[in-house]
């Protein structure tokens, strides 16, 4: 055999002290009373229970199968009983505690009964893949990787390599040493089944130099098979995997890669009789080999060690020295780990025992200073800067850890092993690694959370531009409609406004109010343009809500309730648009006979009036329950809200019918009112000016309401804004009461003359808006305070109010100003009066103004409701801005608004 | 039973960093002894004075700095310097010269920046060259090596007064003092190679100045038998004799009167030994990898080459050694060795792609 050994850079030659173990075979300890079998021997997922306390077991039966592809089963060692299955110290260097099977051995080591697979060759490969994988088999030199799994990892013919690893480079381990002289066969054995399942080119057994019995053994197995056994020299650690297939291959595993990347498989000896084992013995992993070795022992030599067996069980077989032992050691003495107890169980992992003395083991000497003497990058078998990477390590300097490449780092422990200066250099790269790791973790979770906020945050955002689009335009289809019938109906003077007028809510209150006039100015042909006109808007508005409810309908996959509530609303929808189809159809033929009559002519207006209002609130109403409705169904899953809203919804449906009713009723008794004469006729107006004005001051406290529950809605469960809705829908309930007080007592107004009595509500209706806008922006002011209070101290928040109030004092200014200026309208009033034309003059100006005041009002709203988005949002620094920028943009909005109206009104 | 828990490796090498102090010590033996010899006592009673007043200011610095004075001392750090400032200056150096340099060196160059390990500079050197520029007198108070016709290797009672005039003894320095060879190379511009070595007594030697091949043949055993046991690797030195042999062959001028002398001449001169195996080896301020030092080295070896012919000082060690400990961490950034697995070593500072 003349394979060119590649010698890998650095590497150490401690003391071996093998000889104290590898002299005697491997013994079979007597069997453990009890077992502890921890669920997670392997790397990957731990294994999941398939028995329970109570259970009685054979030996080789499962008890825990694997948990997903990288994971390993674990079958019973011996049969017995299952006492427990709880959290147990296991041999781990963190010293925590697992979960772990506790089994009670009956002493009878019954197996249960083994299906081997008598001619491999003739079997499926998945097949036998499948029975290695159940059989529990790992990597047995110390990783513990699932066996099955690596073969898996690739299809056969990408392997053209498998090296086998003999070469037990750490001191005091014997345990692959003994089971090549020993069981050399069974090694052959299972690299003879993973030739057959990987077709590889070649396999090379790499052994050290100081295991020439071991050599010779497998030399001999290996007679006449094409596997190559290679001598490799004894220098630690060559029996890192890769090390091993440098020396043999000269091929390096780029280190982003894994060995079977480049077409290389690595397997230790003892992993290979375990698959010969769950092959043609068809018997799981359930015994390893394990060196018992340290000169606390009287004996030290291998055994055939039961998984789970208690290492003190093992050391006392050994013959333990109680008071020599100072210091157990799992594994070799360069990377093992200490133990704290003498319980632990043995793994699958498990290869070496050491139960050293004091002086075997001493403690650690005070560390020195590192002098940089480089004898450790001269040990480094991965050419690593050791000296820099303690250095950096000490300083936590994380960028240059990276950049000397500290993840390169094998921990095998030469460095620490040459440092003079006793510096415990692996323990320093352990503790960067698990920092480094740390923080990756913590960025990428941060990273991770990032993203989902501004996920949501796009949706919403989706979901509101959509919203604000839907209702965009059906405002605009809404306006459009009613546009085209008022310049259907009226003169083009009469609907002049409407080209100045910008936002649709006011074209649409506009279209209304120059309707309305049109009918009051114009005989015969627009009165009943008017009554067929208000049909078809509420015709129209109803089957619009029909309509979302229908979509609303479609869209909720929420409970089977909302459903069927939905489904209810849109029956009675239907129902009304059914009864106004017909009303409207009642109204277009009516008129015709009404047109005729001067006095009927007079009468209608009036007439239309009331009922104009009544549909009015009867359509805000609607609106009201449509807004209900929508918030109820966005609210879908959560729960804890719909129950309120349910009730708000139905309250808001109660209403409307109220209000339906009302106006059916108005509608049904308008012919008292026409036989008024004149003076009743004329107060008729003024009377409804003041009920207006309640009216729009019950729609805005309505609209506050609605604003509150879809605030509720967005914000979830917030006692606050609770507590806001009950307060607006108070104040709702208290202006329509209001209003009705008004509705019912109109009469004072019409015993006043008429000079005065014109005057008068024009005086007092532009005072009642100052005064609703100044309320409004004293609320502004309030709720801006309260945001000010919850959210703590933010200058920004601050500058708000403090606008917020300047705007209140501005208004109050205004209206006191408006209070003391309507004064000298009056006087031009009377000069008029005389003239009609004049006088209609009038009304259009205010008209205009109302808008500009419905405008400014809105927009102000708008003012509000950033605010208060702005204070919902709360820390959510991202949103602040956005926020921010909105309630800034509403503002330079109401401040237009308002110094247009002011305009107007001079 | 408590058993102890103690973190991987278990076991340890024997080599320790007071071992690899005291190796160094024994290795400058075979010079201290040559030098004893070739001119006399002196630098034996520095060696004794200066290693007082380096392990006194070790120790008063650990007592400043609350560390455990004897912890301390047992690195054997500070009698290192001591050994190698006694080596570097003038045997016939007055004490309170010595005094000076040797408590810079531990307090200010070594323990200022943080004690051992932490200097950036080879703290031998800063006292050396503190002493050279401060008092350029007393430094070049060299004596001719024994057997130079005319005269006398002093006694130890005359070394120790000369040393300790307070002591007694009336020295006429300009008696006992000689230019070294380096000196008179660097000063001639009227003689041949041939004619200098014919005259001039300090040239007298078998391979370069008299006396000084001895010396440093004794400090070149004395380097090998470090590198033999595993003390530093061959990288450092290496570079430096190369770098010098390769710039005195190319700038030797001839052996005319220009000449800047031999490459043996130039190899066995001054400090060169001394520096190659004793000064520019220093772990803690010169480059880490193994390439790192072999460019250190051969900076080194330049730069006293450099000096010798071309600057204001007959020798250079110091000064070269200084210039090139400045340069370490860089020469260190770009001299990582290639990691196993990788394609090619990391240069340069942490970039962020490197994870």
């Amino acid at each position: 055999m003349s394979r060119q050994i590649h010698a890998f850079p650095g590497g150490v030659h401690p003391p071996e002290n093998k000889d104290q173990s590898s002299h005697n075979p491997i013994a079979l300890p007597p069997l453990p009373a009890e077992l502890t079998l921890p669920l997670n021997q392997h790397s990957g997922a731990p294994a999941k229970p398939v028995v329970s306390v109570g259970d009685k077991v054979l030996k080789g039966q499962l008890l825990a199968k694997a948990n997903g592809f990288v994971s390993a089963p674990v079958h019973a060692p011996t049969s017995g009983t299952i006492t427990a299955i709880e959290v147990c110290p296991v041999p781990h260097p963190s010293g925590l505690e697992e979960p772990c099977i506790i089994l009670q051995s009956d002493g009878e080591d019954r197996w249960a009964e083994l299906e081997p697979v008598t001619d491999y060759t003739a079997a499926a490969k998945d097949l036998l893949l499948q029975k290695i994988h159940d059989a529990g088999v790992v990597g047995l030199g110390g990783a513990g990787f699932p066996a099955a799994v690596k073969m898996a990892s690739r299809t056969e013919d990408k392997i053209h390599t498998v090296v086998v690893n003999g070469a037990e480079c750490e001191p005091y381990i014997t345990a692959d040493d003994r089971l090549m002289r020993e069981r050399a066969d069974k090694i052959v054995g299972g690299i003879l089944i993973l030739r057959h399942l990987l077709n590889p080119k070649e396999i090379i057994i790499g052994i050290e130099d100081n295991k020439p019995e071991a050599v010779d053994a497998m030399r001999a197995a290996c007679k006449g098979k094409n596997i190559e056994v290679a001598v490799v020299p004894t220098r630690y650690p060559s029996g890192d995997a890769q090390r091993l297939i440098y020396l043999l291959t000269g091929k390096e595993v780029p280190n982003d890669a894994r060995s079977v990347d480049i077409g290389i498989l690595c397997y230790n000896v003892g992993t290979l009789a375990a698959v010969h084992d769950a092959i043609v013995e068809g018997k799981p992993l359930i015994s390893r080999i394990t060196t018992l070795t340290g000169e606390a022992l009287k004996q030290p030599q291998n055994v055939e060690a039961l998984i789970g067996t208690p290492a003190d069980h093992l050391l006392e077989f050994s013959g333990l020295k109680k008071r020599k032992l100072h210091s157990l050691v799992l594994g070799g003495p360069m990377m093992g780990h200490t133990l704290e107890r003498t319980d632990m169980p043995v793994l699958k992992t498990t290869n070496c025992l050491i139960a050293a003395t004091w002086e075997e083991f001493p403690p650690a000497p005070t560390p020195q200073e590192c002098i940089r003497c480089g004898l450790c990058s001269e040990a480094c078998p991965v050419s690593l800067l050791p000296q820099q990477l303690y250095w950096h390590s000490k300083a936590e300097n994380h960028d240059q850890l990276n950049h000397h490449n500290l993840f390169d780092c094998i921990e095998c422990g030469a460095c620490a092993y040459v440092c003079p200066s006793a510096i415990p250099l692996v323990q320093y790269y352990r503790a960067s690694k698990g920092e480094i790791r740390q923080l990756q973790a913590k960025q990428q979770k941060a990273e991770y959370s990032k993203k989902r906020f501004e996920d949501r945050q796009a949706r919403l955002e989706a979901e509101k531009a959509a919203r604000e689009a839907k209702r965009k335009a059906n405002a605009e289809r809404a306006a459009q409609l009613k546009k085209e019938k008022a310049a259907a109906a009226a003169n083009p003077a009469a609907a002049k406004p409407e080209d100045s007028a910008k936002a649709d809510e006011v074209k649409a209150a506009l279209a209304r109010a120059t309707a309305r006039k049109a009918t009051e100015g114009k005989a015969g042909r627009p009165q009943l343009s008017a009554k067929q006109k208000e049909l078809k808007i509420q015709l129209s508005m109803v089957k619009a809500q029909l309509k979302k409810s229908e979509r609303a309908l479609a869209d909720a996959k929420g409970s089977e309730e909302t459903n069927a509530q939905l489904q209810t609303n849109i029956d009675k929808l239907k129902a009304q648009v059914a009864t106004l189809e017909k009303e409207f159809e009642q109204a277009a033929q009516a008129p015709v006979a009404a047109a005729p009559e001067q006095p009927a002519k007079k009468a209608k207006p009036v007439l239309n009036e009331q009922q104009k209002k009544l549909k009015i609130e009867s359509a805000m109403a609607r609106a009201a329950v449509k807004k209900a409705q929508r918030a109820l169904d966005e609210a879908g899953k959560s729960a804890a809200n719909i129950d309120e809203l349910k009730q708000t919804l139905q309250q808001a449906q109660t209403k409307a019918d109220e209000l339906e009713a009302a106006m059916k009723a108005a509608a049904d008794a308008p012919a008292p009112e026409p036989a008024a004469d004149k003076p009743v006729k004329k107060p008729k107006p003024a009377l409804s000016d003041a009920q207006k004005k309640l009216k729009i001051e019950a729609a805005m406290a309505r609209a506050a309401v609605k604003k509150a529950q879809r605030a509720l809605d967005e914000a979830g469960d917030t006692p606050e804004l609770k507590q806001a809705l009950q307060q607006a829908q108070e104040k709702a309930a208290e202006v329509e009461a209001a209003m009705q007080a008004a509705a019912e007592a109109p009469e004072p107004a019409p015993a006043e003359e008429k000079p005065a009595r014109k005057a008068k509500p024009v005086l007092s209706d532009a005072q009642k808006k100052l005064k609703i806008e100044a309320a409004m922006a004293r609320a502004a002011v309030k709720k801006a305070q309260r945001a000010l209070d919850e959210a703590g101290d933010d200058p920004e928040l601050k500058q708000a109010l403090q606008q917020a109030q300047a705007k209140a004092a501005e208004l109050e200014a205004a209206m006191q100003a408006a209070a003391e200026a309507p004064a000298p309208e009056p006087e031009p009033t009377p000069a008029p009066a005389a003239e009609k034309p004049a006088r209609k003059a009038k009304p259009v100006l205010s008209d205009e103004q109302k808008k500009l005041k419905i405008e400014a009002a809105m927009a102000r709203a708008a003012v509000k409701k950033a605010q208060r988005a702005l204070d919902d949002a709360g820390e959510d620094a991202a949103n602040i801005d956005e926020l921010k920028q909105t309630l800034q943009q509403a503002q330079a909005a109401a401040d237009a608004a308002a110094e247009a109206l002011d305009k107007a009104s001079a | 039973m408590a058993l102890i828990r103690q973190t991987s490796p278990h076991t340890r090498g024997a080599e320790t960093t007071s071992r690899v102090m005291q190796l160094v010590m024994l290795a400058a033996l075979p010079g201290l002894l040559v030098t004893t010899a070739m001119f006399g006592w002196g630098t034996f009673i520095n060696l004794i004075w200066i290693s007082l007043i380096a392990v006194g200011s070790e120790a008063l610095v650990a007592r400043l700095r609350k560390r455990p004075v004897a912890f301390y001392l047992r690195d054997y750090s500070a009698l290192v310097t001591a050994v190698l400032l006694a080596l570097a200056l003038p045997p016939l150096a007055p004490w309170w010269l010595t005094l000076i340099g040797t408590a810079f060196a531990i307090i200010v160059a070594k323990h200022l920046y943080g004690g051992l390990g932490q200097n950036p500079f080879n703290p031998a050197m800063v006292g050396y060259v503190l002493l050279l520029i401060s008092f350029p007198a007393d430094m070049v108070n060299w004596l001719p090596a024994a057997g130079t016709p005319g005269y006398e290797t002093l006694s130890f009672g005359q070394s120790l007064q000369a040393i300790f005039p307070f002591l007694g003894g009336n020295l006429d320095y300009d008696a006992i003092t000689m230019a070294t060879a380096l000196d008179v190379v660097r000063e001639n511009s009227s003689l041949t190679w041939s004619e200098l070595q014919a005259t001039n007594a300090a040239l007298g030697g078998t391979f370069a100045g008299k006396g000084w091949e001895w010396v440093n043949i004794a400090y070149l055993a004395g380097g090998l038998f470090l590198l033999y046991r595993k003390v530093f690797t061959w990288h450092a030195p290496v570079g430096m004799l190369g770098a010098l042999i390769v710039m005195s062959l190319v700038f030797k001028n001839g052996s005319g009167s220009d000449t800047h002398g031999t490459v043996l001449f130039h190899l066995l001169s001054g400090a060169t030994m001394l520096g190659a195996f004793f000064i520019v080896t220093d772990p803690v301020s010169g480059a880490t990898s193994n390439r790192g030092r072999l460019i250190f080295g051969a900076g080194v070896g330049i730069l006293v080459y450099v000096i010798r012919a071309w600057g204001g000082y007959p020798d250079a060690v110091a000064f070269a050694v200084l210039l090139m400990n400045m340069a370490a961490p860089t020469i260190d950034y770009y001299t990582q060795p290639r990691t196993y697995g990788h394609k090619k070593p990391r240069k340069g500072l942490a970039k962020p792609e490197d994870r």
